[in-house]
């Protein structure tokens, strides 16, 4: 499935990612990721622990609504593989973020901004990953 | 206070997902295929976030804390061992099959997509199932000595 190539809005679009993990940091100093936001959710140390990533999880879900409502149209989800492969994925990267202490914004944009090499290893190894499961699925496996 | 900020943070970082195509698993996985449909946006999605934190955290964290907590929750490990890299090289292979991130599904979920959820949910489950094998081998190394 082709898709078009967007400069401009994902290049504004990571400046957005980028403040915000910027105002996360200046106001209660933690780490934008993903992965740790989600399982302290999950599974939060204390009840104030508990609610702030709450919020964030709340705040991000609620993303496509506003643009929904600034614009009349949710954002493009397009699905190329079966929901089968998508659960295994799923499966997949929950192992492996939780292993890893991060995924693309607590390793890949955080850690990386903050020069930490254990990022920099994170980062550089699930690109190389990606990238080749990618090849393997679309040109070895499907042909 | 805190709430309110920690949602406008989590809106600012879904709206940037949502537009910037990290949320589309087609635009996503194209990005990876250089040798079929290729499609580079996601490099400037990953690279316009870290510069923009880059220089955000710079400037942050000359000062002497956060504005409404105790202190900076910066991870201090430099370490790197064999969780770190086969964990990170389980999710490449994760986010290859899929073509879902965390912080790219989370957002989606707000799309209503069906597809979305089945991901979440796997990913929650995934995300148990590590912490179980974790507690798993800290028990039996600890009954080891």
């Amino acid at each position: 499935m082709e898709t078009e190539f967007t400069p401009l809005w994902s290049l504004g679009g990571g400046v957005l990612i980028g403040l915000a993990a910027t105002l996360l940091m200046a106001t209660l100093g933690r780490i934008m990721g993903a992965t740790g936001i989600l399982a302290g959710a999950l599974m939060p140390p204390s009840k104030s622990e508990f609610a702030w990533r709450a919020a964030v999880l709340a705040g991000m879900i609620s993303g496509p609504l506003v643009i929904f409502a600034l614009s009349g149209a949710m954002p493009v989800v397009q699905i190329p593989v079966s929901i089968s492969m998508l659960t295994l994925g799923g499966l997949v990267v929950g192992v492996g973020v939780t292993f890893a202490s991060g995924c693309t914004s607590g390793h890949g944009v955080c850690g990386m901004a903050r020069l930490s090499p254990r990022s920099l290893v994170a980062t550089s190894t699930f690109m190389l990953f990606t990238g080749a499961t990618v090849f393997a699925v679309r040109h070895l496996w499907g042909g | 206070m805190r709430i309110i900020i920690a949602y406008l943070a989590g809106l600012l970082f879904g709206i940037g997902i949502a537009i910037s195509g990290m949320a589309n698993p087609a635009k996503v996985l194209n990005f990876f295929d250089v040798a079929g449909t290729w499609d580079p946006s996601l490099g400037l999605v990953m690279g316009g976030a870290l510069l923009t934190t880059f220089v955000g955290y710079r400037l942050v964290l000359r000062r002497a804390g956060p504005w409404l907590g105790p202190s900076f929750a910066l991870p201090t490990r430099a370490d790197i061992d064999l969780r770190l890299v086969a964990g990170a090289a389980l999710f490449g292979v994760g986010w290859g099959i899929a073509g879902f991130c965390p912080g790219g599904a989370l957002p989606a979920l707000g799309t209503g997509r069906i597809e979305v959820f089945a991901f979440v949910g796997a990913l929650v489950a995934g995300i148990f199932l590590a912490k179980a094998l974790q507690s798993l081998g800290q028990r039996l190394k600890h009954a080891a000595t």
